[in-house]
This record gives C-alpha cells, sequence and structure tokens, in this order.
C-alpha cells in the first residue's frame, strides 16, 4: 500500500509530460485501485510507465497528413446532411440555416450569415421571471411603423401617408402614439405628423409631388422606433428554469450593453462580430462550436480535433479568414499549389510576372511534379557524407 | 446602487485567458519548439483582447485553452501590427 501523495509526486514526477486531463484521469485510477489491490510503489511506477509510453505510441506521428484526414472525415459525413436551406429548428418561428449551407457559411468566414440569430442570456434579476424578460426583449426587439401597422395608405388626392395603427401591437412594444410621433418628428424635419386616435397622418410641409411623398413614406416606414439595429423579431423560451431570448438579426455589441443582458453567455451565430467584439481567439471557438452544433443538429459525428484543426487554420493570421482560394489556400506558399487548386492560369500569369520561385516543398507541388510527397515517410531525407577526400588523397 | 463589477471580454464564456509572456518566457518558447518569432500565429494588434491586455506588436501573448481533448494546453501567438 502506497500512501496517496507518493502516488501524487509519482504521477507529477514520471507523467510531467501527458496532457491535464490524462494525468488527472490517471491519477483518479491509481487512486481507486490502489485502495482496491493495495499496489506496490514498483506497481504503479510500471503502471505510469506503461500510460506514458501508450501516449507517445498515441501521438500523431511528424509528417501525418492531419489536413487531408481532416478533408475526408468532414467531408464523408457532410454528403449525408441537408441540402436545404431553410428549416425550422430548435427555434420556433425563427428561421435557421442548418446543414450543409451552414458548414459551407462558416467555413467561407461569410461576413453575414444569411440567418444571423443571436442567443441572449438574462442576468440574475430577470432569467426566472417571462414579465422581467420580456421587458428586456422589448429593449432589444427593434419596432419600425411598418411591423405596427394595421394598414398604411398612401393618399395621393390629399397628399397624406395614412398609418392605422394597430392598438394590441403598440402596448406590446411599450410605444405610445405620442412617442412614436415625437420620434418621428426629430427624425423627420421636413414632414408634419398629425396623431388622430390610433391614427398617423404624415404630411410634407411643403407640398412637392407625389414621389417625395411616396420616399418619405418608405423612409418613415422603415424607420426604427426603439431596439438595436439589425434585430428584428425576438421571442422568449423557456430553457431549463430560466428565460432566453432568440433575436432574428444580430447586433452583438449593442447587445452586451442592453441592461437586464447577461454578457458573458450571450452569443450570435455571426464568427466575424465575435471576432470584433471579443477577438481572434473567441471567434476560434466559436466556429468550433457552430460547427459542432450543426453536425450534431444533423446526428453526425466528427471528432473535434479535425475542427481544431479547421478552426486554427482559418484563425492562423489574426483575422478570419474562409478556406479556400480567397483565404487558408491563397495563402500558401507555391505558386504550383495555387495554381493546382483554382484560376490556374491567373496565377501562373502572376507568378511569372513577379518572377516568382517555387522551392518545391510543400506536398502538392511534388505531386505535380511526380516527385516524392514530404508526407509522412517521404518527409525524412538522407544526408550522406561521403569519403571523397580521402579517396583522392590516396 | 449595487456596486456591480464592469464586464470585460475576459468574462465571457468564448474568451480563454490571455497572457504577454515576459522576454525570458519569449526566449525559452522559441528554444522549446525551434522555431523563429515570424513562424508563430499571429493576433492582429487592434484585436479587443490585446487592446484589453495593452500589448504592443512584438510580444507573445500566451493562451491557456480549454481543450475537450487535453484539458488544457497553451497556443501562442505573436501580436503584429494591423
Amino acid at each position: 500500500m502506497v500512501s496517496s501523495s507518493t502516488i501524487k509526486t509519482l504521477v507529477e514526477s514520471k507523467a510531467s509530460n501527458l496532457p491535464e486531463r490524462i494525468k488527472e484521469e490517471l491519477l483518479d485510477k491509481l487512486l481507486t485501485y490502489n485502495e482496491k489491490y493495495k499496489l506496490k510503489k514498483a506497481e504503479i511506477e510500471a503502471i505510469i510507465d506503461e500510460v506514458v509510453s501508450e501516449y507517445e505510441k498515441a501521438l500523431i506521428e511528424p509528417g501525418e497528413a492531419v489536413g487531408t484526414v481532416t478533408a475526408q472525415s468532414i467531408g464523408e459525413p457532410s454528403t449525408q446532411m441537408t441540402l436545404n436551406t431553410f428549416h425550422y429548428a430548435g427555434v420556433a418561428e425563427i428561421n435557421v440555416t442548418l446543414g450543409l449551407p451552414r458548414i459551407i457559411e462558416i467555413v467561407d468566414a461569410r461576413k453575414n450569415p444569411s440567418t444571423p440569430i443571436m442567443t441572449v442570456y438574462l442576468d440574475e434579476e430577470h432569467r426566472y421571471d417571462p414579465e422581467k424578460a420580456r421587458e428586456v426583449a422589448r429593449r432589444i426587439e427593434g419596432t419600425t411603423l411598418e411591423s405596427l401597422a394595421r394598414s398604411m395608405t398612401l393618399d395621393i388626392l390629399n397628399m397624406e401617408f395614412v398609418v392605422d395603427v394597430d392598438p394590441e401591437r403598440l402596448e406590446k412594444s411599450g410605444l405610445t402614439m405620442e412617442k412614436i410621433q415625437a420620434k418621428l418628428e426629430r427624425s423627420f424635419k421636413s414632414a408634419e405628423i398629425e396623431v388622430d386616435g390610433n391614427t398617423l397622418i404624415i404630411r410634407m410641409k411643403k407640398a412637392k409631388g407625389v414621389s417625395t411623398l411616396r420616399r418619405l413614406a418608405d423612409k418613415v416606414k422603415k424607420h426604427r422606433l426603439k431596439g438595436l439595429s439589425g434585430v428584428g423579431k425576438t421571442i422568449i423560451r423557456k430553457e431549463g428554469d430560466e428565460y432566453v431570448i432568440y433575436t432574428e438579426g444580430s447586433n452583438f455589441k449593442q447587445v452586451l450593453k442592453v441592461p437586464g443582458v447577461d454578457p458573458t453567455r450571450t452569443r450570435t451565430n455571426n464568427i466575424h462580430e465575435i471576432a470584433e467584439v471579443l477577438g481572434i481567439e473567441a471567434a476560434r471557438n466559436a466556429i468550433i462550436e457552430e460547427i459542432t452544433r450543426t453536425m450534431q443538429e444533423q446526428g453526425l459525428e466528427v471528432d473535434v480535433r479535425h475542427i481544431m484543426l479547421v478552426a486554427d487554420m482559418m484563425t492562423l493570421d489574426g483575422v478570419v479568414r474562409p478556406i479556400g482560394r480567397h483565404g487558408v489556400v491563397g495563402t500558401k506558399a507555391s505558386v504550383l499549389a495555387r495554381a493546382a487548386f483554382e484560376i490556374t492560369v491567373q496565377h501562373l500569369l502572376q507568378a511569372a510576372e513577379r518572377g516568382e520561385v517555387d522551392p518545391l516543398n510543400g506536398v502538392v507541388e511534388n505531386v505535380l511534379i511526380g516527385q516524392p510527397v514530404p508526407v509522412g515517410t517521404g518527409i525524412v531525407r538522407l544526408a550522406m557524407k561521403l569519403p571523397i577526400k580521402k579517396s583522392i588523397e590516396e | 446602487m449595487t456596486a456591480k463589477k464592469t464586464f470585460t471580454i475576459f468574462d465571457q464564456e468564448l474568451v480563454p485567458e490571455h497572457r504577454i509572456l515576459s522576454e525570458e518566457e519569449k526566449e525559452e518558447l522559441l528554444k522549446r519548439y525551434r522555431v523563429k518569432l515570424s513562424q508563430l500565429p499571429q493576433i492582429k494588434a487592434s484585436d479587443p483582447a490585446v487592446q484589453a491586455l495593452g500589448a504592443k506588436p512584438g510580444d507573445v501573448i500566451e493562451i491557456k485553452r480549454k481543450s475537450p481533448t487535453a484539458g488544457v494546453y497553451y497556443y501562442y501567438r505573436i501580436v503584429v501590427e494591423d
């Protein structure tokens, strides 16, 4: 029987190279087995040595083509994903891009995802009360006159734009007719706004013709009365014992500052926004999470290590780069590797213009030329010192 | 009003710990991995995390990443100008 403190020091000294997770597990197991079987010190040492050597055997070897393995491992299950862009899943009433289109969107590092969504978590105070959650949602939800109106008419005879506001929606939004009037008056100096019950009448101060009125009407319709720009509808859902707000549209920077929001957990699915607000490392984590989630939703499983490699490559330069000719592949050092991928002629012409030299270090170039590829055992080179001088002297 | 802690980006779940390496640690790191500074992954000087730390171009940032496979591991990025 060895004391647990000796086991701990043994693990620390002999297995210091192992990752934290494995070290912890090893220590845990050793302690429980020590209780059960009363191990000797030599036995424990042997176990640790065995674990270390097994770990070292499991490590990726130098020269392993990890990128190719990743491409295959993500590509193969991707063939089983939905090709449909839109689906109602998870969040009712909000459209979410899922499946292959979403994966492509992430990997291409699109500036704006086709369905931006924020998941807004609430702070301690607002988390458990649906009324308070709604209050926060109201602060976030973008409201326009259009979304409040029951009907809108352009009265050409009287040169008026008449908006009939739905009283129910008005109440839900927390606005009043007076507030709307004041807001619009501040933003549209050229217009005259009259309120009559639930009807809003907008006139031009100087009559200028129908087309100007129409233009004004369009602007008034789309004018944001409250909420964050870029954010549309919000939906409150109960998850576990707390209320979470989902938003259509995303404005990550602003939403973190809204009172009642828990900024530590709130998310957006727009990776560029995350990179901008939280930095490149957060963007890397977001890429990994988004890809894993999308895969899981489709019932597929890809080892995280592959996804981590993709995310690492995408964030290598400190900015989120797409995988493809504008991003990761486009920055390859070798001309031939780039030319072999896409837009061959342009790359070759450009290289000729600049007088680029290709030292043929990479994989693609060597496949192209027909030489041994520097992958696996091919990465090893032999250098031999011939006894030339000696033989000459003799 | 309760004294509320102001939110910094390092409170966010997505953001791992960042730390600036000292000159000696930098030397150590380059020796251990046998790399040049230019071979390290980069991070922009305008990155919110770099700004929060006050690091300058040329500094090396150590990032303590949480990994589902290894538990915790360290990643290094060199601060570069935009």
